[in-house]
């Protein structure tokens, strides 16, 4: 293992310097098939089952562009605000390396199809801040390798490699920003929102399943310091393949950290790729890189150019979603929630449900209650997303309807939501089937009241003597009695007739 | 038929002949392997095959035998030239047969596909014979740089078949096979077919698919026909070309008229450009003379010889050995041991994966192959790419505009195909440079992407030796090469009362003879 790195405080670092940002996000898209071949692009099947003889680079086979590819590209761009070529073309990026089973990577180099965009990001309290976009280009992912043996799981002293050709030629859009710069000491948090808000923008697009912990988005950070006031950037490092949204953000604190502690001791930071280790939340060291890296980039002579035709593109941005972060404005304002409230509905991925459950018929309010109250929360014991619980707004708006009318109150309706989640049926289903049936007869209730009022006769006369709130007592045993199966507001209202007590 | 007639006749004429029934393919497709038996083996052998496919070959022929037996809707489906065996340049990728590209790091490599054309020539039914030599990787002009021995030109054993497709043409005029495939990307279906008295053409470029073609040079390779006559080259053109989804290069234009072109054979009216920097100084005394006679012939058919200049020409032959290698050094990258043919692990030292590649890479790959992966791999080196890559692309422009400037003045263009005749195994062979020119006639095609047309003008006085004749048309005007090109070949034929190659020696004495003073 590499030694530790000094690090400076963060604090620290930022009264000496001022950081310079750029971000490399890779995206897989989730067309059917390859970027150049016909071979499935699914994720998770045996190893070196989906792929042909153009993915394992036989003799004489040939690429042929994705046209769903190239669509899905031009929409990230124009989701980017980018300009979208008139034409561009594909080229050969030349290293060896048994990854790449062509030993060269097919990508685009100075001609990609989106260029010159920008992307409005928004950090946690409001402030917007701008990320100019250089380029978004399309290019094929390389194979997946195991280093089998040896300690550390790199090729390093490892024993064997195994090779997993599915990955290799799923395409993959490369969105790079030009530097970043005045995001001061809050770098580490626009990183973060910067990769969060490209992964919400290709999921939006549906052009990407966006999984990061798949490896659907994957960004290398680069990172600089400059002295405060200085105008020419320092020597960069490029932390790769952070995956996750976390990540990213440690991991660009922890290399300004680290530079800061270089510059600050005189010495001079190493141009090279940073490997990220999400245990100790440090980089190590990688291969030196320097911008001379020469991989014999050439024109690739097996294709044509690509030429998206401008009505093309036209149709393309007639049929974009609205962007993430104006609907998420929108949506916040026409449900009336707080800012807290709205964020978390955020963070715990319900806006789509919560949207939905809305359009169904249940009132904002209700269905944030539900959504966040009950489902969340039964989504993270089993460990999926909420919506993979299969609970429809359907069943959400006729749950609540359940408990507004009376029928069920809370707890049971808590039951029933366990029982549809189990696919037993519809709420009114679930509760037939299991007997929930709220008691609204007053009379068993008021023979329940009277029991409970004669076995507490001293918190009975608190009440009569106006201490209204002990009421809690007397509740309590009623619904005790009647095992959960009443309306505690309704029985609250007898016990104080009972006593002749005005609420 | 004779059986001499068999293995004589042109793969037109064979096709005729099955339709009638007057002979089966099976006889035909025998009379050829045996013919492959005879003259192709052995120390003097012409060694135009790597492979022979006699099993295959034969249950094709008994298929294409028993549809036309069948009659009916099996005998009206079958393509004309079902049943007439074919010969395929070991680049072109085939299912059930090994593939090797002429070199050692592919030496027992099985394709799991078909390439396009192979798919066709398998649709249409015709037998093929088996797997033809050429220089590794299609790197040469004279097929000494195959990793598995030289072709022998069936004129003259000791002489080159050209190359890279010397074993296609050398098969077609040793009578091996009616009809082959060979690639061209500086010149290597035509030249051998100039130095062996055969025709051969490389069609427009995208007229044919690539896919399956082993890469060379991807933005100059094409796939094209070798046969003895020029119809029956349109004919196979006509099979193999067209529109393929698989190769994004391939034009959806139809050349579906060449074969009405060749049988039409007419020059009357037309405007022949003689390239005045395709000449000269450096052509043999014999190459001019045969060229200039077919002029007169042309003229004499009613065509006007018009005088072009291709200045840019000059520059042809540098341009290509910059674009060519810089595409070889990245198409070859792939054949590193790591999935396929030959692997060679390190003799000593780590066992690194760099290294497993290196070794591979140094056994596998012959002198030839290295000295352009070297060659290109310099070209596309940052800080040398603009001077060499750069600037060999702008030539490429010019070249495509000495010959818009050229079509501009006349319909077709004609030239010597090769500098001279067929020299001797082994003289060029240590000097690059000198076997490199061989190709000066051939390249400005390739980097135009326009066809070219070689066929047999005769024989060199001073040495006996086939000569050929270039034809050049416009990009996508293939079928104005086949009719000037048979319209030339039939007057030559006239002169020479039959086809040019009735002159050659016979090869079974030839072969059978002992191999002393040779080597």
């Amino acid at each position: 293992m590499a030694a530790t790195d000094e690090i400076l405080s963060f604090d620290e670092a930022m009264e000496r310097f001022d950081p310079v940002l750029g971000f490399e996000v890779h995206v897989e898209l989730n067309t059917k098939s390859k970027m150049f071949s016909s071979a499935p692009n699914v994720f998770g099947d045996d190893p070196n089952t989906n792929v042909n003889e153009v993915d394992l680079g036989m003799p004489g086979v040939l690429p042929v562009v994705n046209r769903a590819a190239v669509e899905s590209s031009i929409k990230i761009g124009l989701a980017l605000n980018c300009e979208i070529a008139e034409s561009c073309r594909f080229a050969r990026k030349n290293y060896f390396y048994p990854d790449t089973p062509k030993n060269f990577q097919t990508s685009q180099y100075d001609e990609p199809i989106a260029h010159d965009g920008w992307l409005d990001v928004e950090l946690e309290d409001g402030t917007v801040f701008r990320v100019e976009i250089e380029r978004a280009h399309m290019e094929e992912d390389a194979g997946k390798l195991t280093h089998m043996g040896g300690a550390t799981g790199r090729i390093q002293g490892a024993d064997y490699s195994l090779v997993d050709y599915n990955r290799a030629g799923v395409p993959l859009v490369e969105i790079v920003t030009k530097p970043i710069v005045g995001a001061g000491s809050r770098a580490p948090e626009l990183a973060r929102a910067y990769v969060s808000a490209v992964r919400e923008i290709v999921k939006n697009l549906g052009v990407s399943d966006a999984r990061m912990e798949r490896g659907n988005v994957r960004c290398d950070a680069n990172v600089s310091l400059m002295p405060k006031g200085a105008d020419k950037f320092g020597t960069r490092s490029e932390t790769k393949n952070v995956n996750s949204l976390r990540s990213v953000e440690h991991a660009v604190r922890f290399e300004i950290q680290r530079h800061a502690a270089v510059l600050a001791s005189g010495g001079t930071v190493t141009q090279e790729t940073r490997h990220w280790h999400e245990d100790t939340r440090t980089t190590t060291a990688g291969r030196p890189k320097s911008d001379a890296d020469d991989y014999r980039y050439f024109p690739e002579p097996d294709l044509v150019p690509v030429v998206p035709s401008r009505e093309w593109v036209e149709e393309l941005r007639a049929t974009l979603p609205e962007p993430p972060a104006e609907r998420r404005k929108r949506l916040k304002e026409a449900w009336g929630y707080a800012d807290a409230e709205f964020r978390d509905v955020v963070n715990a991925g319900v806006v789509e449900a919560i949207e939905e459950t809305v359009a169904a018929g249940a009132s904002p309010q209700a269905a944030r209650k539900w959504w966040m109250g009950e489902i969340v929360g039964r989504a993270k014991t089993a460990d999926v997303d909420p919506a993979e619980l299969g609970v429809t707004p359907a069943a959400i708006v006729e749950l609540n309807g359940l408990v507004e009318g009376g029928k069920l109150n809370n707890k049971m309706a808590g039951q029933v939501l366990d029982g549809v989640i189990a696919g037993e049926g519809t709420p009114t289903q679930v509760m037939e089937a299991r007997g929930l049936v709220l008691v609204s007869d007053d009379r068993p209730l008021l023979e329940a009241i009277d029991a409970a009022l004669a076995a507490q006769p001293d918190v009975a006369d608190k009440i009569r003597g106006g201490k209204v709130q002990a009421v809690g007592a007397i509740v309590g045993g009623v619904m005790k009695a009647t095992r959960g199966q009443a309306d505690a507001g309704r029985v609250k209202e007898l016990i104080l007739e009972r006593l002749g007590v005005s609420a | 038929m004779s059986l001499n007639e068999l293995i004589t006749s042109s793969a037109s004429a064979l096709a005729e002949k099955l339709a009638a029934k007057e002979v089966s393919s099976e006889e035909v497709t025998r009379a050829h392997l045996d013919r492959i038996a005879e003259v192709d083996g052995g120390e003097r052998g012409v060694h135009a095959f790597l492979h022979v496919n006699t099993e295959e070959a034969l249950a094709v022929a008994r298929e294409v035998d028993a549809a036309r037996a069948a009659g009916g809707d099996d005998a009206a489906a079958l393509h004309p030239l079902a049943g007439v065996p074919i010969a395929i340049k070991d680049l072109i990728v085939t299912v059930g047969q090994p593939t090797t590209a002429g070199s050692r790091i592919l030496e027992g490599w099985m394709s799991p596909y078909d390439a396009t054309v192979i798919k066709k020539i398998r649709a249409a039914k015709l037998p093929i014979l088996g797997k033809t030599n050429l220089d590794e990787f299609a790197m040469g002009s004279s097929t000494e740089h195959s990793a598995f021995g030289p072709t022998r030109n069936p004129w003259d054993l000791d002489r080159i078949p050209g190359g890279s497709g010397g074993g296609s043409a050398a098969a077609v005029a040793a009578f091996e096979a009616p009809l082959a495939l060979g690639t061209d990307t500086g010149g290597s279906i035509r030249q051998p077919g100039a130095v062996t008295g055969t025709v051969g053409v490389k069609p427009t470029y995208g007229a044919v698919s690539r896919y399956g073609a082993i890469a060379m040079a991807s933005s100059l390779d094409q796939i094209g026909p070798v046969s003895r006559t020029v119809l029956d080259s349109a004919l196979l053109q006509e099979l193999v070309g067209g529109y393929d989804p698989f190769d994004s290069t391939s034009l959806t234009d139809p050349f579906d008229t060449l074969v009405a072109a060749a049988k039409e054979g007419s020059v009357a009216g037309l405007r022949i450009g003689v390239v005045k920097e395709l000449g000269g100084e450096g052509y043999q005394a014999g190459v001019e003379a045969r060229f200039h006679e077919a002029l007169e012939l042309l003229k004499g058919a009613g065509a006007t010889v018009v005088e072009v200049s291709c200045p840019n020409f000059q520059y042809a032959l540098g341009a290509y050995y910059l674009i060519m290698p810089s595409e070889v050094s990245s198409n070859l990258a792939k054949f590193d041991g790591v999935r396929y043919g030959l692997r060679v692990l390190p003799k000593d030292g780590p066992m690194t994966i760099e290294r497993v590649m290196g070794a591979t890479r140094a056994a596998g790959f012959g002198d030839e192959a290295k000295r352009r992966i070297i060659l290109g791999t310099y070209a596309l080196s940052a800080g040398y790419y603009d001077a060499y890559y750069g600037s060999a692309q702008k030539v490429r422009t010019l070249v495509q505009r000495d010959f818009e400037a050229a079509f501009a003045k006349a319909d077709v263009l004609i030239s010597p195909t090769a500098p001279t005749t067929a020299f001797r195994l082994g003289e060029k062979l240590d000097d690059p440079l000198a076997m490199y020119l061989n190709d000066v006639a051939t390249i400005p095609a390739n980097l135009a992407g326009v066809p070219g047309l070689s066929l047999p003008g005769g024989l060199a006085d001073e040495d006996g030796l086939p000569v050929g004749i270039q034809l050049l048309a416009p990009a996508r005007q293939d079928a104005r090469l086949y009719r000037v090109g048979a319209a030339l070949e039939s007057l030559l034929e006239a002169q020479w009362g039959g086809p040019l190659l009735a002159k050659a020696p016979s090869l079974t004495a030839a072969t059978a003879a002992t191999t002393e003073g040779v080597k």
